[in-house]
């Protein structure tokens, strides 16, 4: 068990919440993750246990679940999260000038996160508008029909917007 | 008046909720013009969003497309109050006109019928254009024999990639008898790059229920399921107030339209798993497992989702079946050729200039939907290649345009028909990037239950990358063919069988540029950065210094009005410098 003192904090509340909607059988198990992940932005290893120790699905089969798909993410991530679209579409019309850039400018790699916490940079298999290839996403918002120069700018921008706040 | 605006995911993407605010707010302003706002899904011209379509009181739609806030005011002026279509941003009207229009009238359009027209979210629309009319017909006047004859009749092939005959499919599920039986649609959309279940998903949810609970009478089943792709919470949005609609008004539940057949029908998201498109992975993943395909037999038609018979359908086919069941077997095997029969809807994206949602009766040429349709390349460049069937697929040369887009003669390309991917490539494209582009894909989605798709795949990647980087060696076509023969052969399901077929395809057609990388270490499309190299002629640069100005990283030196040099050493091969110099002096090789 874990001891970080948050056990009678607030912190599982919304885990209960979740559990408490489904029957906590195996075919459940994809939704509560999903759920679960929405809650708490990730899969924390105490809520993984504690679901193991709930439902009585052994742990090694809810991390079997959890590393299969790639929707899961066992490590927070940061404030802001980029997606590069590495679709057909995407990839034709230059995704990996746009990704180089955007690394350089962040200074990560693809799948990592800033420093300063503020920005995680993730790849995905087609976003669903092609027809604005080549295209990312910033916390779900789309921007589309980039250069390397277009996307270096997207990026300050949405930097001094996001200090002005 | 009605003003619809496009809202499907490209339309939000490019700003449509914005146009919608503009709308809102101006009609809120003049509240003595009568203004139906409403919105809709895909219209198929992905290229022209924004989109919106304005039906005047006579029922004459005009579709302007590029719009943005400001024009969204115009309209609302000019059109809206004044009564006079703004002709500058018109893409087409619906009486056939306008300069767009043949991007529309080329079609021929059985399953996109209602995207783009109605508001998905509203179940009148849908109906005031024919939904759940085949369902009625078939519940009321058929038997569960009767409509899998129907279907069987109408020569309809599975839409998901393999052909399978949907009517066939059915035959097996029904056969059975159990205590429960399932029938499931397969959203899991995983070809990147393809959009078309999406699109029929947010813009016509009811098609593809109407498909469901027809297919649950015919073989049988009583609990349904859409497996829909993480990814598209927009679709699955829309289904889950369409489903709550359907049951409203008594097409799904208990007893439907008075009958004792009863259908509950649920949705299921995906995770982010390519495999999970495969049957047996998709109902493992049902499950609540790990998504890995298991062997058949035993096929899901006897023992599938919680061991029970299933069947599964993709969106697009079940999309076919109510309007099959209203129009009749004979009509819609009218379409076609001899052994493809109905029309096939594409997603059409890369260097194409209109691109969006084709929907073409098949027996059209590859031709009709790329130059007559789709315009040609974006870039104005000559086209190369269209890449059909994404990851289990292959690419159709310029030279073979004219190919007649059907199951048998695409598949003795080497491509398939695929789920609707086209992906079209111009002359800066290189055919050996695709390829390691797939192999990638592919190998990084492999659930790794088998040695041939996890590892094979593995080293035809590292063959791939090589070749890329210039590493290449003698003997590496031979060895790439070699592996894609054995995992072809060996692989237990569909992703690892056809994982090659990127690469082999390729080699058929474009061998020669993988020569060129691997013995000249040059690459052809200048695309494969190792091997290329950005340069300035000192006679024909003027020293302007634009291109030192442009270079990211501060690759290129010199003073004003002296010819500039290019580090190499420090370049990136981005081409900034070559697109920016006006006079010509930069050149790559
Ligand atoms: C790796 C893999 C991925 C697949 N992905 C999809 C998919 O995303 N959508 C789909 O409808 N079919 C997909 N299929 C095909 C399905 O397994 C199945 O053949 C299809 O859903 C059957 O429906 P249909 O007969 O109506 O085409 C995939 C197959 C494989 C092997
Ligand atoms: S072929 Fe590949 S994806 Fe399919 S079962 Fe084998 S390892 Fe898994
Ligand atoms: S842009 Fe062209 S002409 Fe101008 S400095 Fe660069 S190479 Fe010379
Ligand atoms: S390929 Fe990038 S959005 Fe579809
Ligand atoms: S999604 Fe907007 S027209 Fe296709």
């Amino acid at each position: 068990m874990c001891n970080c003192g948050k056990e009678n904090s607030k912190y599982f509340e919304p885990f209960e919440t979740v559990l408490s909607e489904f029957k906590g059988e195996e075919p459940d198990l994809i939704p509560i993750l999903q759920r679960l992940q929405d809650a708490y932005g990730y899969l924390p290893e105490d809520i993984i246990r504690r679901l193991s120790e709930r439902t009585g699905i052994f742990i090694s089969r809810i991390l079997g679940v959890a590393t299969f798909y790639s929707q899961f993410k066992l490590k927070p991530s940061g404030k802001h999260t980029i997606k590069v679209c590495f679709g057909t579409a995407c990839h034709v019309i230059g995704a990996e000038t746009i990704a180089e850039a955007i690394c350089d400018e962040l200074g990560i790699a693809l799948g990592e996160t800033t420093e300063d916490g503020e920005f995680t940079l993730e790849s995905v298999a087609c976003l669903g508008c092609c027809s604005l290839a080549p295209v990312i996403t910033i916390d779900d918002e789309a921007y589309g029909r980039l250069t390397p120069t277009k996307v270096r700018e997207v990026i300050r921008n949405f930097k001094k917007e996001a200090q002005a706040v | 008046m009605k003003l619809m605006i496009g809202l499907g995911s490209c339309g939000i993407a490019s700003g449509g909720l914005k146009v919608k605010d503009t709308f809102s707010a101006m009609a809120k302003e003049n509240p003595d013009i009568n203004l139906i706002l409403s919105e809709t899904g895909c219209m198929g011209m992905c290229y022209k969003e924004p989109m919106i379509e304005l039906i005047d009181d006579d029922g004459l739609g005009t579709v302007y497309g590029g719009v943005t806030p400001e024009i969204a005011k115009e309209i609302f002026e000019k059109h809206i109050i004044g009564g006079a279509p703004v002709e500058e941003y018109v893409v087409m009207k619906r009486d056939g006109s306008g300069p767009e229009a043949g991007f529309i009238t080329q079609q021929q359009r059985i399953v996109l019928s209602r995207c783009g027209r109605i508001n998905p979210e509203s179940l009148d629309e849908a109906m005031a254009m024919g939904a759940y009319k085949g369902l009625e017909k078939a519940i009321k006047t058929m038997t569960p024999a009767e409509v899998v004859e129907e279907v069987l009749a109408s020569g309809l092939k599975g839409r998901g990639g393999a052909g399978f005959p949907t009517g066939l499919k059915w035959k097996f599920a029904a056969a059975p008898v159990s205590d429960q039986k399932y029938i499931i649609c397969n959203a899991d959309e995983g070809d990147p790059g393809a959009f078309m279940d999406r699109s029929i998903l947010e813009g016509d949810p009811h098609s593809v229920i109407e498909g469901l609970v027809i297919g649950g009478y015919a073989i049988g089943a009583t609990e349904g399921y859409i497996y829909a792709r993480a990814e598209y919470p927009i679709a699955i949005k829309r289904l889950e107030i369409a489903i709550k609609r359907a049951e409203e008004r008594g097409f799904l539940g208990d007893n439907i339209l008075g009958s004792d057949f009863s259908f509950h029908l649920h949705i299921k998201q995906g995770a982010g798993a390519f495999v999970c498109g495969e049957e047996t992975a998709l109902i493992a993943s049902i499950e609540g497992q790990r998504g890995m395909p298991r062997m058949r037999p035993p096929y899901p038609a006897n023992k599938g989702l919680f061991a029970k018979p299933s069947n599964i359908n993709n969106v697009e086919t079940l999309a076919n079946i109510g309007w099959i069941i209203l129009n009749g077997a004979e009509k819609f095997a009218s379409i076609g050729t001899e052994k493809s029969k109905g029309t096939k809807v594409f997603a059409l994206a890369g260097k194409i200039k209109n691109g969006g949602l084709v929907e073409i009766p098949i027996g059209a040429s590859v031709k009709d939907v790329v130059f007559d349709i789709g315009g040609g390349t974006s870039s104005g460049k000559p086209f190369k290649a269209v890449q059909m069937g994404g990851p289990s697929g292959g690419c159709i040369p310029a030279n073979l345009v004219d190919t007649v887009i059907d199951y048998d003669t695409l598949a003795a390309t080497g491509a398939i028909m695929g789920s609707g991917g086209m992906i079209v490539m111009d002359e800066d494209n290189c055919m050996v990037d695709i390829a390691r582009y797939f192999l990638n894909f592919t190998q990084s989605e492999s659930c790794g239950k088998c040695t041939f798709c996890k590892i094979g795949t593995k080293r035809m990647l590292e063959i791939l990358e090589r070749i890329t980087k210039g590493q290449g060696e003698q003997g590496d076509i031979e060895k790439l063919e070699l592996l894609a023969d054995q995992i072809k052969r060996n692989a237990l399901c569909g992703l690892g069988q056809t994982a090659p077929n990127p690469v082999l395809t390729t080699l058929r057609y474009f061998r020669h540029e993988y020569e060129a990388h691997i013995r000249d270490k040059k690459c052809p499309a200048h695309q494969c950065k190792p091997l290329i190299i950005y340069e300035i002629d000192p006679e024909k640069c003027i020293g302007c210094t634009v291109c030192a100005k442009k270079c990211p990283v501060d690759a290129i030196s010199g003073s004003l009005k002296s010819p500039h040099v290019i580090d190499q050493p420090k370049c990136i091969k981005c081409g900034t410098c070559l697109s920016a110099c006006k006079f010509g002096a930069i050149s790559v090789d």
